[in-house]
């Protein structure tokens, strides 16, 4: 006979939890994850790897320092995906303490500190990000040209080990810029779009990832399809997402409607960088955005504006992390003042009358 | 089909899709409970006022006699459910575990237990006044569960009109089927009752709000109601539909004020075990000794829908369903999002009393608590567009004032925050705490 649980209505409950809400995005970050893997290669896999075990381990670690049941809360799940969308963010060929600093980062300055689970104010995988590419500018801007496993420009196994253990510099022979990069770095010598076009793929490509970038962010068209399954699942809302979307793409339009010749177009804003990873997967971060729909909106809006902003006009090619981390700041603000109208009280919290006005008190 | 006719059907906002469970009982016909030898009546069945017996130990009683009258406005009597006699006035085990006055019967087991007909009371010539007070001498509460007493809803101001009766048949709650067999099975005495209502109170229309899923209940009543200003509501399934408050936003499309009443709104909603209520005791003059019980859930060995004399132990009742399965860890009286334990399966059926479920450990299990991770599920599963987790951190912290600013007291406990939280946090428990709190601080 087990000790009677004490416990009154409701005496169902829907079939979710926080483990299978983690695992549903998880899930849903696969298709890129892989895609991604396979066209960085071994050093890519690596990476990954050793970024996911580092972010379990600092896990751990801060759990048995705080004196919380450490099985418990690893199971939760949300450790390994701080983890896995930090090195999603990260340039598939740099050295492994990057992973091993940023998963450190991000679980212990990110989250732990604040109180571990449900508590953080920033997104983890962003101040990670954020206080590595501070930190360590070099590494964080080196990209490589795509280089598929198995094909003849891709390192072997062995190859591979040294590019992420061994501080080789064969990274150096196959640096290339991001689409994003690219375009900071010619629009700013004073080219025009068209000339500085030259020397990115074109859309599809841009949209299908095989150009230089992040780990698991340059296949635009794989990251919506995850993102859409989360819609789907109901994991996240189409809010922020479309909101986020819309806040860069239309700023974009509009400039890019007016002088065609120095700003680049909403399309490939969207395709390239962190767009759609940052919309669909960091931006909805649960922990970190607002919670009410409208409030929601507000925020995925912040966060496209503020990305296409940073880009255009900022020193860096791209700005997801901080455009999301600044939001993150208003979260609380944004909760406070945008709450949904209470059934029978009107936007203040004031009883509605009886023919559905408000009050004149 | 269905995805093309849910898009026009009208529905509250939020709310929550729990398992049905239903199809235990919904083809089960109504049975009747034999009578039992011992009864016991609760003076007070719902919030107001207990009522005052009228009998003494020992007395004979004939069934339907009354044996308590209402101690005050809101109040209502109570009957005999048995021919029998009184064989004790006291403190009893009520349903919470308290101990609360109630009148004990034993019932003559010699008795026919037969009522003598009375001819149909002349409601149409009756004063409104006279109405409400036959109403409240019927014993007529609300039978949805909250047994509010019915005759305080008919007293209407002279300042305020019903325009609209609205008879709440949705049934949202899991694994209850007894509003369901009753239109099935006596649809004639809730039309009946539904007319009645609608004369007296000189309202224009009467809607009867039925969830979809019970197509055939709705197919039924809107057969019969062909042509009259009667019309029957299909509503796309949703908990808490059944609520009040919902079903109005979910017929007609209006909120009712916070503070205020439906019939502030010129609306009358009743349930249809009240409303049938009120059929027999105007056409039959058939008090309120009985009524419509499911016994369903895992642990319950047949489960079934029952005439159920008020008054009978939850354990006769039980046995005459063939008892509990060896499994069932609680016995829960009401539907399973707002329903109680019972804390002894000595306490009688109650006028309130919709169901008996019987639960085993995979419905009573309690998942491991997380930390809110602010996913928003319980705000968007909350009806009135509140914010749970907000509830449910203040409540932890013991910061009930500060809840109360965020109107903690518009939450009317219906358990979809509960029912959606990922992080198995007993938000509508807390709730519960932190209002019980405000309540007991008030001088």
């Amino acid at each position: 006979m087990k000790e009677p649980t004490l416990i009154a209505a409701p005496y169902s409950h829907a079939k979710t939890s926080v483990s299978r809400t983690m695992g549903l995005v998880m899930l849903a970050l696969l298709p890129a994850t892989l895609f991604g893997l396979y066209q960085f290669g071994w050093p890519a896999i690596f990476l990954f790897t050793v970024t996911l075990i580092s972010a379990v381990a600092a896990e751990a670690f801060s759990l048995r320092l705080a004196g919380k049941p450490v099985g418990l809360f690893l199971k939760d799940g949300s450790a390994l995906l701080s983890g896995w969308l930090l090195a999603m963010t990260l340039p598939p060929w740099a050295p492994w303490w990057i992973g091993v600093i940023g998963a450190f980062l991000a679980i212990v300055v990110g989250k732990q500190i604040f109180g571990g689970l449900g508590q953080n104010l920033f997104n983890p995988a962003m101040v990670a990000r954020v206080a590595l590419l501070i930190s360590f500018p070099l590494e964080l801007t080196l990209f490589t040209a795509p280089s598929p496993l198995f094909s003849a420009s891709a390192p072997g196994f062995l190859e591979g080990l040294a590019v992420t253990f061994g501080g080789s510099n064969a990274i150096d022979a196959v640096a290339s810029a991001t689409p994003l990069g690219h375009f900071k770095t010619e629009l700013g010598r004073g080219l025009t779009l068209g000339q500085a076009s030259e020397g990115t793929g074109s859309l599809w490509q841009l949209a299908w990832g095989q150009i230089p970038g992040s780990l698991g962010e340059t296949s635009a068209l794989l990251i919506l399809l995850g993102g859409l399954f989360l819609i789907h699942k109901k994991v996240i809302g189409w809010h922020i997402p479309l909101a986020m979307l819309a806040g860069l793409a239309l700023p974009a339009a509009l400039f890019h409607g007016l002088y065609p010749g120095q700003y680049v177009g909403p399309l490939t804003h969207l395709v390239s960088g962190a767009a759609m990873l940052g919309a669909f997967f960091i931006a909805t971060d649960l922990v970190t955005s607002p919670v009410s729909r409208s409030g929601q909106l507000l925020f995925g809006a912040g966060c496209g504006l503020l990305v296409y902003v940073i880009r255009t006009w900022a020193g860096y090619p791209e700005g997801v992390a901080f455009a999301v981390m600044l939001m993150n700041a208003c979260t609380p603000l944004i909760d406070h003042y945008l709450r949904p109208r209470i059934y029978g009280r009107d936007r203040r919290g004031e009883p509605l009358n009886t023919d559905g006005k408000r009050e004149n008190t | 089909m269905s995805l093309l006719s849910s898009l026009f059907q009208h529905s509250f906002s939020h709310g929550v899709h729990p398992e049905g469970y239903k199809e235990a009982t919904v083809d089960l016909p109504i049975q009747r409970v034999p009578f039992v030898s011992r009864y016991l009546m609760p003076l007070g069945q719902h919030i107001g006022v207990p009522a005052r017996p009228v009998v003494k130990v020992g007395q004979q009683l004939r069934r339907g006699q009354m044996i308590a009258e209402p101690g005050g406005f809101m109040s209502t009597a109570l009957h005999s459910p048995v021919t029998g006699k009184v064989v004790d006035i006291g403190p009893h085990r009520h349903q919470d575990g308290s101990f609360k006055l109630a009148i004990e019967i034993e019932a003559d087991p010699y008795a026919t237990q037969r009522m003598e007909p009375q001819p149909p009371k002349d409601w149409e010539a009756m004063p409104m006044a006279e109405f409400v007070s036959e109403v409240q001498r019927a014993g007529i509460v609300g039978m949805g569960g909250a047994a509010f007493p019915a005759h305080v809803k008919y007293s209407i101001p002279d300042t305020q009109h019903i325009d609209e009766v609205l008879v709440n048949g949705a049934e949202c709650e899991p694994y209850l089927t007894n509003d369901h067999r009753l239109m099935m099975e006596r649809p004639e005495a809730l039309i009946r009752g539904t007319e009645i209502l609608m004369r007296k109170l000189g309202a224009r229309r009467a809607t009867i709000g039925v969830e979809d899923n019970k197509p055939d209940a709705i197919a039924l009543l809107r057969g019969l109601l062909g042509g009259t200003a009667i019309e029957v509501a299909s509503l796309p399934m949703k908990y808490p539909q059944g609520a009040e408050k919902m079903l109005i936003k979910a017929v007609y499309d209006r909120e009712v004020p916070a503070g205020q009443l439906p019939r502030d709104l010129g609306i009358l909603v009743n349930n249809v075990g009240t409303v049938v209520a009120i059929a027999d005791w105007f056409d039959r003059g058939i008090p309120l000794i009985e009524r419509v019980v499911t016994v369903s859930g895992p642990g319950a060995a047949y489960p079934a829908n029952l005439i159920v004399p008020l008054g009978t132990p939850v354990r006769e009742v039980l046995r005459f369903c063939g008892g509990l399965k060896e499994e069932t860890r609680e016995v829960v009286m009401g539907g399973p999002m707002m329903g109680a334990p019972t804390a002894s399966l000595d306490v009688p059926v109650l006028k309130g009393t919709s169901g008996i479920l019987a639960f085993t450990e995979a419905e009573t299990r309690t998942g491991t608590e997380y930390p809110c991770i602010r996913c928003g599920r319980c705000l968007e599963a909350c009806p009135y567009f509140l914010n749970p987790s907000r509830f449910a951190r203040l409540a932890k912290a013991r910061l009930f004032e500060e809840a109360k600013g965020f109107h903690l007291m518009d939450c009317v406990e219906c358990g979809s925050c509960t029912f959606a939280c990922p992080s198995n946090i007993p938000i509508v428990q807390l709730i519960r705490t932190a209002k019980n709190n405000l309540r007991s601080r008030k001088p």
